[in-house]
């Protein structure tokens, strides 16, 4: 709040909040702070595997995402996105449940959790032993994912999960996403963001798309 | 300023069997980068591997923009990147990191490095010589013989250099660190840079503690960006609460820290 809000403000963009904590009173306490600042929304980390005292038991069913959310939604007044973690076994139950708790978007994926080995020294690579996966090899589920909730929730979805190209951006909008994010990409290339948002415009230019909201759930199933 | 940049590699020298310097031609990187700062190096253009590897820089040609960096053959990443040849062109961001070694008038300057973590040192104790008026020893630690390197160059940029060897197949036998406190006792320096293996940056933090001498170390993590976003390059600061600890990034608030200020 103090670096990195001054620092943000000097750009012409929006900037939302990932907030993240151990139990339903952090999350109250930060989102009752995050209401009083100058941002332009915060989105809820239900999901986060690489935080050891895990905000993940929240996240995977539909009652624990619900009620983090409904304590959530009292208290702040700015738009709020609930971020799903991939690592459950059906991804509409939370998202149906940060809806149900009032929230203006669900945003999905988190990083699937994964294990890499140094067989060498036959120990894990990570000092956690298990981290977050990211990157493009996420990609194909978090596409899948996005078009499950697409068709049970009606808010709207902020797909991410391995978007390096304005390609992916498409596919994920063409599941259900109304808008899209690049985490990992940014690591590859600094200015990845732009070269996606290029991208969704050449698309758009070679099926002469007006509106890019036309896309937005279009795919048509086998 | 920090540039992402596709840099020319113009030469390549294999120094050892899995050690390789590469020079690369980038004077925007070069013009502004200064001692203990790193880039970050895409080994291949491709996707595997995705993310970047940081490598410490070894020498700033500014007169001719060409930036030299070292890397020993760890993994997948380093492999590749040995395989590449001059001409080719490196996609590289730089210079990164906040955290500088601090070039000033000394009076006695102790630089102690370990193995690969020598070669942040080079640019540091050329810098020391060319603009300064610090009298400066250079301590190289290695394992045996067959890992001692750069000694002419690093002999080059000292006042007086030491080399020790952990089997004492060249040079002193034993560690570097104990030829420091050796020295210690005819003259304290009045300050110690320090880059290696921990244990010895450990024992130099406590050295340099007990002593009081200013210390400034560079330290080494794995990190998937190198810019400060995904936070995965965390030390621990000093001091701070054991119930609440309190984390520095080794990519923005380092590479180079004071020895006082963090916990290694």
């Amino acid at each position: 709040m103090e670096n990195d809000l001054p620092y943000l403000k000097q750009f012409d963009t929006a900037i939302i909040v990932n907030a993240c904590g151990s139990t339903i009173e952090d999350y109250v306490e930060l989102a009752k702070v995050l209401n009083t600042l100058d941002i332009d929304g915060v989105e809820l980390n239900l999901s986060c595997p690489n935080v050891k005292a895990g905000c993940l038991a929240f996240g995977t069913s539909y009652e624990g995402v619900k009620e983090v959310t409904s304590q959530v939604r009292k208290v702040l007044d700015k738009p709020l996105i609930v971020k799903l973690t991939p690592n459950v076994t059906d991804i509409t139950a939370p998202a149906l449940g940060a809806q149900d708790a009032g929230a203006d978007g669900v945003s999905l994926i988190n990083t699937l959790l994964g294990m890499s080995i140094d067989i060498h020294k036959r120990r894990p690579h990570l000092a956690n032993n298990t981290g977050g996966l990211s990157g493009p090899c996420v990609k194909p589920v978090g596409v899948r994912m996005v078009y499950q909730v697409a068709q049970k929730v009606n808010i709207p979805i902020l797909g991410l999960g391995g978007i390096v190209t304005g390609e992916d951006a498409i596919e994920y909008m063409l599941a259900g996403a109304t808008a899209v994010s690049v985490g990992t990409g940014n690591f590859i290339t600094p200015d990845t963001a732009i070269k996606v948002v290029e991208g969704i415009e050449n698309y758009m230019k070679q099926y002469n798309i007006q509106d890019v909201n036309e896309i937005v759930g279009a795919v048509q199933m086998n | 300023m920090k540039v992402n940049c596709k840099a020319e590699i113009v030469k390549i020298e294999k120094l050892k069997e899995d050690l390789y310097k590469f020079s690369i031609q980038a004077e925007e990187i070069v013009s502004c980068a200064k001692p203990g700062q790193f880039i970050d190096v895409r080994v291949v253009d491709g996707i595997e591997p995705l993310l970047r590897r940081p490598i410490s820089i070894y020498n700033l040609d500014k007169e001719n923009g060409i930036l030299e960096f070292i890397f020993q053959v760890k993994g997948k990443g380093t492999s590749l990147l040995a395989q590449r040849k001059v001409g080719e062109k490196l996609d590289i961001i730089g210079p990164l990191g906040y955290g500088t070694f601090s070039i000033k008038d000394y009076k006695n300057v102790a630089i102690i490095g370990g193995g690969i973590g020598m070669f942040p040192l080079y640019e540091l104790a050329k810098e020391l010589k060319e603009k300064t008026t610090s009298n400066v020893h250079i301590y190289m630690g290695f394992r045996n013989k067959d890992l001692v390197t750069l000694e002419e160059e690093f002999k080059n940029v000292s006042d007086e250099l030491t080399i020790t060897t952990d089997d004492g197949s060249y040079g002193i036998s034993g560690f570097a660190i104990n030829e420091l406190k050796k020295d210690c006792e005819k003259e304290v320096p009045d300050k110690i840079f320090a880059c290696g293996p921990l244990p010895m940056l450990k024992a130099v933090q406590a050295f340099a503690a007990q002593n009081n001498i200013p210390c400034e170390i560079s330290l080494e993590e794995k990190m998937a960006c190198g810019l400060g976003v995904c936070l995965g390059c965390a030390v621990k600061t000093a001091k701070s609460p054991s119930d609440a600890p309190e984390y520095w990034h080794v990519c923005k608030a380092g590479p180079v820290f004071n020895a006082t200020d963090v916990e290694i």
